[in-house]
């Protein structure tokens, strides 16, 4: 390769640092394939989202100026997350519109920074994985990835690379799972009935496993199909393309270590 | 004491002062009033005449509407008493009193009731003249005045109206510029109706029905009279 | 109308629990934005439009002082009158007062958020005059002594089967053995029995879609053309209008018009488009004697010029609130006052108050769907998150939320102490859950825990992980 390595800061998201670190090794491994050389800075925590949706803008905007100067030095900003990628590529700008000095560095961040598949295909040209996985899947476009980044063809793009996968498409693949950060604790009533049709339509797919690149749907998803006895694994795009399924689906038991059904 | 007016255009003019530098000057705002300009106007109705027709005829069956088109205006009164016989109507009609329709030759036609005025509730069939049609969506402009009663429009259940064919523009905009021909900058009749269509409802389950309270059927009858003209009216 | 906001939980839980509504939402989520779609793929020209209609309602908004004015003196001109009204009772009496002075028994009314907002028909009742709404949707509702539960479809959460029995109560006159079982033999009862209605008119009032200040010409904009009837009939056309809804001119109303009906029905345009200027002309052989406006203000003054302002934008078409999954879980009377869904989230609270319906603009996953549809490209989550912030700014958030966001925040701000303290906790989370790979249930989490699973932790954080490797050396690779 002629190029020089991209440097990549990896935004893990919290909820991957906490819940799933396998999908941050998975987007690694993905980053690394593709010609990057990955980072991931001690200093960051959380995007800020959910005291950018609970209307406390002081802090979000203490935690942004953080995550600023977390990933000042990087090419790039990656994160395995449309939601907490569109929270520093949409949002930040919003938070500092009246000081032209905080502006222009969340402006500069915004534009460095990227929801991970998209990246893959849109920035660093990928179109295809080295990756098998012998199983019919359905994806779930989760909302912020979908309508405020465009994520939508470039996971179709990449899973049709994967060996023996095949992908059979959810019939309400762009409506909200229900998740919403806090939303789903805040109003659970509203969120089951959302959950529940999306989960009504994940099942009628007849997909063993569902996909999506947004942990926090998938978790919401996750814990709906279990709930209601289904045995539909739920896994992050990112360990898919990243052939890294040898870990227990989400919510799964331990020792579940099925990667290919059959 | 403030009146209202002044009270609510008061809060208007001090809200505006806040956030909307007022970039537009007072003579530029008069004349967007006075001279009004097309926005983006849709491909879909540049089209010769003779297609932008085609459209009309098209988009109107599309609407439910049926559309009948003869040669001359003489065949009106045939063509009514065909319409009615086809759907079983009665064959009595309500003519609006445009000077173009009354001339026509409905004493041939000794089977058919011709009466002329506004509707009346028992009216079943109303016949009207239209003022431009609007290929683009299948619209139909009828407006007010002494030759078009509007309750012709409403009240009876099938509205048949006889349409010419130099009267079909592209655009809404086209329409407008024939009625400030007509009327003048700035003015305009008491009602001007764009028909798309008979009445209808989604109101119950969504099951879209036709005739809600508008006409159930409208038949339009287009007339080729040659190529566009320069609008007047025909009622 | 008395709101019910407050109680949006409450609301909801009932509607979810209701089978009629929730058949209504399961059949109207997929029919409206279907034919949107579709709508919106014939014409090229459509995200153009939406632009285009948008740039224009921002620059009447900006302008609305000026074209107020003109608007009225072209109203004078064409011998209209034009009643200003600050306040909802403004309108109530100013309509009032015109319809006394006419001795008015009974009063037509074609569609009207406005009347809603303004609870007009109580007050006209109240004075003793019938009112017959003549929408067939809000024909239905009145009968059943209901709200709207949408702006353009208010029916939407009546089945048949319901309005079949409503009919059958209220018309009792009309033969008992009558088939009423489908939606075809229900149209035409209301037609029947609303001819008669129209007739007996002498007052027929009408909301407008838009307002021409070139003309002074008020647009309505219907499919049944019951609005028409209404305004065409009686002596009397009163046309209740709030003060955002003037544009300066044809061309412009055109370019909104082509979007409206697209976004709303997915219909290209709908079946009437009413023009209508002033009072019947000496020489028209019909049409009302007087023509009223009341021009309502009732607090969209003092959304201009703050952060609300994009949502005076709004053309009510209702696609909002149709590719709402909020919307579609609870149904329209759950939001609780006149005007539902997202453009309600965002426009309530402007008029009755946070305080009273803070939970609308909360109740949202920020989904984004209501963006992607406005025809005129409101902001609504981004004007939602205003309220939140207000919300949040006035201590009006509840107080175990203001709570636990607090501790969160301290952490999230101090990533030593966080990387720390979370690698502690989720260690024992993960010791407790990992084998069955879940937990059913957990304390602090019931909100999460009632209706689904929680995944467990997989143990150690990704940032204990990675440090173990960076450690363990960059042999590994």
């Amino acid at each position: 390769m002629s190029k020089p390595e991209p440097r990549v800061g990896l935004f893990v998201t919290c909820l991957v640092d906490l819940f799933r670190p396998s999908v941050g090794f998975a987007a690694v491994k993905l980053l690394e394939a593709a010609g990057c050389r990955v980072e991931v800075p001690e200093l960051q925590t959380c995007c800020g989202q959910p005291a950018y949706n609970s209307g406390d803008k002081a802090d979000t905007r203490a935690i942004a100026l953080q995550v600023i100067e977390a990933f000042r030095d990087f090419d790039y900003v990656v994160a395995p997350s449309g939601s907490c990628a569109a929270m520093i590529k949409k949002h930040y700008p919003e938070l500092f519109e009246k000081e032209p000095e905080q502006l222009a560095k969340a402006e500069e961040l915004s534009a460095r920074t990227f929801e991970l598949i998209s990246f893959l295909t849109d920035v660093m040209q990928l179109s295809d994985v080295e990756a098998a996985f012998p199983q019919t899947v359905t994806y779930h476009d989760s909302c912020s990835g979908l309508r405020e980044l465009g994520v939508r063809d470039q996971p179709r793009k990449l899973l049709s690379s994967v060996n023996a996968l095949s992908l059979v498409e959810l019939s309400d693949a762009d409506i909200c799972c229900g998740f919403g950060g806090t939303f789903c604790v805040k109003y659970p009533d509203i969120s089951n009935i959302m959950v529940t049709s999306k989960t009504g339509s994940i099942e009628s797919t007849g997909a063993q496993t569902l996909l999506a690149g947004d942990l926090g749907c998938l978790m919401n998803m996750a814990g709906k199909l279990q709930r209601s006895g289904s045995d539909i694994q739920v896994r992050h795009v990112a360990e898919v393309l990243a052939d890294m399924t040898d870990t227990p689906a989400i919510g799964a038991a331990e020792g579940d270590t099925r990667n290919g059904g059959n | 004491m403030t009146t209202a007016r002044e009270q609510i255009l008061g809060a208007v003019k001090q809200s505006l002062k806040k956030n909307n530098p007022s970039g537009d000057r007072p003579d530029e705002l008069a004349q967007r009033l006075s001279d009004p300009k097309a926005n983006l106007i849709p491909e879909r109705s540049r089209l010769p005449h003779p297609a932008q027709v085609d459209l009309m005829e098209s988009m109107l069956i599309e609407l439910s509407a049926t559309v009948k088109r003869i040669s001359s205006l003489d065949e009106v009164p045939d063509e009514v008493v065909t319409y009615l016989k086809t759907r079983n109507l009665p064959q009595e009609v309500r003519l609006a009193p445009s000077k173009e329709l009354q001339a026509l030759a409905w004493d041939d036609q000794s089977l058919l009731k011709v009466s002329c005025g506004p509707a009346r509730e028992p009216d079943q069939v109303s016949v009207t003249g239209a003022f431009a049609a609007v290929a683009e969506t299948g619209t139909l402009m009828l407006h007010s005045g002494p030759e078009g009663p509007t309750t012709l429009n409403f009240l009876p259940e099938n509205h048949i109206v006889v349409l010419r064919s130099s009267q079909v523009v592209g655009a809404y905009e086209e329409g407008w510029a024939r009625l400030r021909k007509a009327f003048g900058n700035g003015t305009m009749p008491r009602t001007l109706n764009m028909i798309s269509g008979p009445s209808r409802t989604g109101d119950i389950e969504q099951k879209i029905e036709l005739g809600a309270h508008g006409p159930r059927r409208l038949h339009v009858i287009i007339v080729e009279d040659g190529h566009a003209e320069t609008g007047d009216s025909a009622g | 109308m008395q709101s019910r906001s407050h109680s949006f939980k409450e609301n909801a839980r009932e509607a979810i629990a209701d089978p009629n509504i929730q058949a209504a939402m399961a059949k109207m989520k997929v029919g409206f934005t279907g034919k949107r779609l579709a709508a919106a793929a014939r014409l090229p020209e459509f995200e153009a439009l939406r632009d285009a209609a948008r740039d224009i309602k921002n620059h009447s908004l900006a302008n609305l002082d000026f074209y107020l004015e003109r608007y009225e003196a072209k109203v004078l001109e064409t011998g209209g009158q034009v009643h200003w009204a600050p306040t909802a009772a403004d309108a109530r009496k100013a309509i009032l007062d015109i319809c006394e002075r006419a001795g008015a028994k009974t009063v037509t009314k074609g569609k009207s958020m406005i009347s809603e907002e303004i609870a007009l028909n109580d007050h006209l009742e109240e004075a003793g005059m019938t009112v017959v709404e003549t929408d067939l949707g809000e024909y239905i509702i009145q009968l059943r002594k209901e709200p709207p539960s949408h702006i353009i479809a208010p029916a939407v959460h009546v089945s048949k089967e319901q309005v079949e029995a409503d009919f059958r109560a209220q018309h009792q006159h009309l033969p008992a053995e009558r088939s009423l079982s489908e939606p075809t033999d229900l149209v035409n009862e209301a037609r029947q029995i609303l001819r008669q209605r129209y007739l007996d008119a002498d007052v027929g009032i009408t909301g407008a879609n838009f307002l021409i200040a070139e003309t002074g010409t008020s647009i309505i904009v219907t499919n049944e053309g019951n609005g028409d009837l209404t305004q065409s009939l009686p002596k009397i056309h009163i046309v209740i209008a709030s003060i955002e809804k003037v544009v300066p001119n044809l061309e412009d109303a055109s370019t909104i018009l082509r979007v409206l009906a697209r976004s709303a029905t997915g219909q290209e345009f709908s079946a009437y488009t009413t023009l209508s200027t002033g009072p019947r002309r000496a020489e028209d052989p019909d049409g009302p004697e007087e023509y009223h406006v009341i021009l309502l203000d009732n607090g969209r003054s003092s959304m201009l010029g703050s952060e609300f302002q994009d949502m005076l934008r709004c053309i009510r078409c209702g696609a909002c609130m149709n590719h709402c999954p909020v919307y579609h879980a609870v149904g329209g009377h759950s939001y609780g006052w006149v005007y539902p869904g997202p453009m309600g989230a965002v426009l309530t609270p402007n008029l009755i108050g946070v305080e009273e319906a803070g939970h609308l603009p909360n109740a949202s996953t920020f989904c984004g769907r209501c963006e992607s549809v406005c025809p005129v490209r409101i902001p609504l989550p981004k004007m939602m998150r205003h309220w939140r912030e207000r919300e949040f700014e006035r201590h009006l958030t509840p107080k175990s939320v203001r709570h636990g966001l607090g501790v969160w925040a301290f952490m999230a701000r101090r990533p030593a102490l966080y990387h720390r303290l979370t690698g502690l906790g989720i260690r024992a989370l993960a010791a407790l859950g990992r084998r069955r790979g879940r937990f059913t249930s957990l304390p602090l989490a019931g909100g999460w825990t009632k209706y689904r699973d929680l995944p467990a932790p997989q143990g150690k954080t990704f940032q204990q992980l990675w440090a173990e490797k960076q450690k363990n050396g960059r042999a590994a690779k």
